[in-house]
């Protein structure tokens, strides 16, 4: 069976470009909009790419930035300057 | 009695403008840039041409040599519409005006060495009439260029170099109050050091390319201007007197760090868009950068004396890995 790493967003202008390189960077990533709040589900890991988000952003971003519009994760967390992973590996 | 609490969720129905659903092939959500960039240029429909240029239309893309399939993929990486640009500027502002604050209060530029003010000023304080010619020019392209994405940015470019050139006043006054601006404007205007220069955005004002002004001000001259002034001068000043010429040029170097992306980016996006683009930009490019190397020179000779070639050589050879970089043989 398969699990899925997820994460919760609030939804406004800079999470829109989080998301944008969630999906970017991980095929098979379902997009959940909902109200106030953008959903995402990945098949076993979820990677955020500090490049490819600069890249949507047109700016330096820090990837600890991200924790002011989260809500929810759900995975292993694993954080490194460059990128933030959630995963069912282990 | 019973209270059931129950959450509706309405969809929108749809997720932005049509225009620019159809060019991105989907309803999804656009960026504030995007909505304020993409396709708002009229195409259509221009009923006159202009009285003193009847052989173009009020838009036309043939103002320029430059052909492009999309005029929109000049697009800007830092994603400046009014309001991010605004805000951006207005923090930039803030933190320059602390540091002259600073100075202010705490008296600084009295403590300046007089040689070193002189220093500053004899090279420094003129540069004013060029950033307004900047603007000029700017203000140009943006009038007569095609596509908001890339008017939109030269208007932003525009109005930096108007505050640029009232920063360059703001330190000339806080290091030689009134009559230190009316020498500079005097050694501009009569000067033999500052001719070349003067002729040379001078020449641009007059020059009907919208694209070569855009080279020539903002790749070539600026690309060499900044890094002799704002890194090389600077260091200079600092090493033999203090780091006050430092504070009162902070802006100026943030700028030029951050406008570097956007102009590398048009030049690369350019380039790659045809070999005639790349040959053309190539043509542009080092016919401005002998000109501006040229009327820089007097200029770099006052400013670093016996180090002068060497200073201008590191320069060139800056502006050149940053052509290789976008794929335009300089």
């Amino acid at each position: 069976m398969v699990s899925y790493a997820f994460i919760a967003f609030q939804k406004n202008e800079e999470t829109r470009c989080i998301v944008e390189a969630i999906v970017d960077d991980n095929p098979g990533a379902i997009v959940n909009e909902q109200p106030a709040m953008v959903k995402v589900d990945v098949p076993n890991k979820l990677v955020i790419k500090r490049e490819t988000v600069e890249e949507k952003m047109g700016r330096d971003f820090d990837l600890q930035e991200l924790q002011l519009h989260l809500i929810t994760i759900s995975g292993h967390l694993d954080e490194t300057d460059d990128e933030f992973t959630l995963s069912w590996a282990n | 009695m019973q209270i059931d609490l129950r959450t509706v969720s309405i969809t929108p129905l749809r997720q932005t403008f049509g225009h620019l659903a159809r060019r991105f092939g989907a309803d999804k959500p656009a960026s504030r840039y995007q909505e304020a960039t993409f396709d708002l240029q009229p195409v259509e429909n221009f009923h006159y041409r202009p009285t003193w240029e009847p052989e173009f239309d009020i838009f036309d893309k043939a103002r320029t040599a430059i052909v492009m399939k999309d005029w929109y993929a000049l697009k800007d990486p830092r994603q400046y519409y009014y309001g991010t640009w605004t805000l951006a500027r207005g923090r930039m502002q803030e933190t320059a005006e602390g540091d002259f604050e600073l100075v202010e209060d705490l008296g600084l530029a009295g403590t300046y060495p007089e040689v070193g003010k002189n220093e500053a000023l004899r090279v420094f304080l003129p540069l004013r009439h060029l950033a307004w010619a900047g603007n000029l020019n700017n203000g140009y392209i943006s009038a007569y260029s095609y596509g908001i994405a890339i008017s939109q940015a030269t208007c932003y470019a525009s109005m930096d170099q108007l505050g640029i050139a009232q920063y360059v006043t703001r330190l000339g006054m806080a290091f030689g109050d009134l009559d230190a601006l009316a020498s500079a404007k005097d050694a501009w205007l009569h000067a033999p050091e500052w001719q070349g220069l003067r002729q040379l955005v001078e020449d641009l004002m007059v020059e009907k390319d919208w694209f070569k002004v855009l080279v020539a001000q903002n790749y070539v001259m600026e690309g060499l201007l900044y890094p002799l002034i704002y890194d090389r001068f600077n260091d200079r000043l600092n090493d033999k007197y203090s780091p006050v010429f430092s504070m009162l040029t902070r802006f100026q170097r943030e700028w030029f760090t951050e406008n570097t992306k956007w102009i590398d980016s048009i030049m690369k996006t350019t380039a790659a868009e045809s070999a005639e683009n790349k040959a053309l930009l190539g043509e542009w490019a080092n016919h401005y950068l002998a000109r501006v190397v040229n009327a820089l020179a007097p200029i770099v000779e006052i400013a670093f004396g016996e180090q002068a070639g060497s200073e201008m050589d590191d320069a060139v050879i800056q502006l050149k890995a940053r052509a290789t970089k976008a794929g335009i043989p300089l």
